[in-house]
């Protein structure tokens, strides 16, 4: 229940305008604590004065049944000025609905956003049963603060019994973020994702850099929550499908907001598509030995049709953005072909680029790791290497 | 909140001590990590066994730790305070701290404390905040451990004690009045920065390259910074929150992860014969 300490309580109301319901009213200079309370949290966090808190208590075994559905967050980007799902957001749906089916529960996607949502029909094609839709001017921009309070709103009243984020960067600051207010168990950055005989969430995921892989389970809290990576599902799309589009009603404040955005710094250049999303990827290392190699490197990846990516070694030195990075601490890549140049291939860097569906390595060193996981291994100096290949490409017009 | 901590102190105390309790706050949680990933597994918990492996002050909890100090530098000497929660060992990664030019630290360290998740953890690093430090003005912290990377500590915390977060900066300051703090990451289509009042949490992703190597002064005025060793009897908490206990989350099983099957390897071919069997190869599977 949700508790006000009425010594700290100095009547400042921004708890009033902070929370979704109008649960709470500040009458003689005290907030108070109507029925219609949800234990949401959203006015705990924006409590200046500490003066809320809400006391959880362990749900009984048996209750855990009764929270059902498994739900996901749809998180959508810009692409030429619309709104789209993200491409792991598919990746889940599909997931999801194998998780549903085999729980007979439903399968929902939770969208957050302005005006203008675009893509239900396309989310329900990919699985869902209801798009659950929470439009408000405030999430126009995403923002942690405005996000949590949503999310937390929806899962306090729908009550699933699984809720999945991408593990994008978004997804990896928000989730825990919802986790920690609702004191909820979470597991970070899994690849796996299966239900126990007792219809428990199963959540794999890597650890120490990929040496091990570990099985986790919330048993005690619903949802269960995880956040997935992106690129280890593969997404299925149904021809039709039928699903129900809803809107849930949100409220939110600006005070409830407290981080804004004062700068945003555009890549100069043509866009380029994101790694995560890349069909090809020729990804360089340490090996490639000189900043100024790295031209080849994107001609190559010009001539094929591809992006270049690389590993933690290049990002730490500065030669490409840290958005560009594959691997534990980047992202996780999963191209039709990846081409690991000058990457000797640690375990790190190979958790990050497993699911692509073929790899060539080119290594001066014959006992590189990388090699154990190549299709085709190539021992030499891809300098020496790169520039046949981009003449010949050209010369026979092989250009993709 | 500055003048929360003067209250108590008497007309004439107060000049004198005033400068110092003026003072910002910066508190940086670092964390342990395995130098060699040599894992063993403790077969009845699930757990990870970290006796006996050498261990490392996190990578990007280093990175935290400099961008404390550089503030440090440039807002009149900031007072700078390293948590961390681990076995007795973990003293060597705040010492670490110590004599990189972090002024105290702190080091939660109980049997009690072991085994637990990211919930448990969080949840006691923040009891223990506001026990023994009360208020702060920053907290920083690395992206992620390089051992469990989860990420989530960080978000979790700052969730606890009800703060804002800003994640995954490369750069970060405060403006001039002092009151807030604005921090810069890269995204997709370049970089943001983000802005928040004080007190707030701040994740880092990016430091120097180059490990600073102290010297022997550093060192020695180390050994005699403040160092505390906190027990869960001295923060407010009940056992069933902490360590294994308190966790949310119960590992089941741990077990090797399976890698792609290896292919073809050429080696001692020229080049232009390496790159006609790239060409067959991508000719093959249609990427050419």
């Amino acid at each position: 229940m949700l508790k006000i300490d009425t010594e700290k309580c100095t009547g400042c109301k921004i708890c009033e305008k902070t929370c979704p319901f109008g649960a709470i009213t500040v009458v003689d200079k005290i907030a108070r604590v109507k029925d219609n309370c949800t234990l949401c949290g959203a006015c705990v966090s924006s409590c200046p004065a500490e003066a809320i808190t809400i006391e959880r208590r362990q749900i009984p075994r048996e209750e855990l049944d009764n929270f059902s559905g498994v739900f996901i967050w749809g998180e959508f980007e810009k692409k030429d000025k619309n709104l789209v799902p993200k491409k792991v957001v598919k990746e889940l749906l599909t997931q999801g609905r194998k998780l549903a089916d085999n729980l007979e529960q439903e399968l929902a996607v939770v969208v957050l956003g302005d005006g203008i949502l675009d893509g239900f029909e396309e989310l329900i094609n990919y699985g869902a049963d209801r798009v659950i839709r929470c439009r408000h001017k405030l999430l126009d921009n995403y923002t942690t603060d405005s996000f949590t309070n949503v999310l937390c709103t929806v899962i306090s009243k729908e009550q699933p019994s699984i809720f999945l984020f991408g593990a994008t960067p978004r997804g990896r600051e928000l989730a825990p973020r919802i986790a920690a207010r609702l004191h909820l168990g979470l597991t970070a950055d899994c690849t796996g994702l299966d239900i126990d005989e007792e219809g428990q969430l199963v959540q794999t995921r890597p650890a120490f850099g990929g040496n091990i892989m570990a099985s986790i389970i919330s048993p005690y809290t619903r949802p269960q929550m995880a956040t997935v990576r992106p690129n280890v599902f593969p997404c299925e799309e149904y021809n039709t499908r039928n699903g129900e589009i809803e809107d849930f009603e949100v409220v939110l404040s600006q005070t409830s907001i407290r981080t804004k955005i004062v700068g945003i710094e555009q890549l100069t250049g043509q866009k380029e598509i994101g790694i995560e999303e890349a069909d090809i990827i020729i990804s360089a290392g340490k090996g490639v030995e000189k900043k100024e190699n790295l031209k080849l490197i994107k001609e190559f990846a010009n001539e094929i049709g591809g992006v270049m990516a690389g590993s933690r070694a290049i990002v730490e030195l500065g030669w490409i953005p840290h958005t560009k990075q594959v691997g534990q601490s980047g992202h996780t890549v999963g191209p039709e072909l990846y081409i690991a140049v000058g990457i000797s291939g640690a375990v790190q860097h190979i958790v990050g680029m497993n699911s692509a569906k073929s790899v060539i390595a080119i290594n001066k060193d014959p006992n590189a790791p990388i090699f154990k996981v190549a299709d085709l291994g190539i021992v030499g100096d891809a300098m020496e290497i790169l520039p046949a290949l981009i003449k010949s490409i050209k010369s026979s017009g092989l250009r993709s | 909140m500055n003048s929360d901590r003067l209250k108590n102190i008497s007309d004439n105390q107060c000049k004198s001590v005033a400068k110092k309790l003026i003072q910002m706050k910066i508190l940086i949680c670092v964390k342990q990590v395995p130098e060699i990933t040599d894992i063993k597994i403790n077969p009845e918990t699930g757990t990870l066994i970290r006796e006996g492996v050498d261990s490392i002050l996190n990578p990007f909890c280093e990175y935290a730790v400099e961008k404390a100090l550089e503030l440090k530098e440039k807002n009149d000497n900031a007072e700078t305070v390293a948590i961390s929660m681990g076995p007795p060992q973990a003293k060597s990664v705040l010492m670490r701290c110590l004599e990189m030019g972090i002024d105290r630290a702190i080091l939660l360290a109980d049997r009690k404390f072991a085994g637990a998740d990211t919930w448990a953890t969080a949840l006691t690093i923040a009891r223990a905040i506001k026990a023994i430090e009360g208020n702060f003005d920053l907290i920083l912290v690395g992206k992620q451990a390089i051992d469990g990377d989860t990420a989530q500590v960080g978000p979790e915390l700052s969730e606890i004690l009800g703060i804002p977060q800003i994640m995954y900066c490369t750069n970060l300051d405060l403006t001039s009045n002092k009151k807030k703090v604005r921090g810069t990451r890269e995204i997709e289509t370049g970089k943001e920065t983000l802005e928040a009042k004080l007190p707030c949490l701040i994740s880092v992703s990016m430091g120097p390259m180059i490990r600073r190597i102290p010297s022997l002064n550093e060192i020695l005025d180390a050994r005699k910074k403040p160092f505390k060793i906190i027990t869960s009897s001295d923060i407010d908490t009940d056992e069933s929150e902490i360590g294994l206990k308190g966790s949310l989350t119960q590992v089941i099983k741990v077990f090797p992860p399976q890698l792609k099957k290896q292919g073809i390897i050429i080696q001692d071919s020229e080049p232009a014969d390496a790159a006609k069997k790239m060409i067959e190869f991508l000719r093959e599977r249609n990427f050419v």
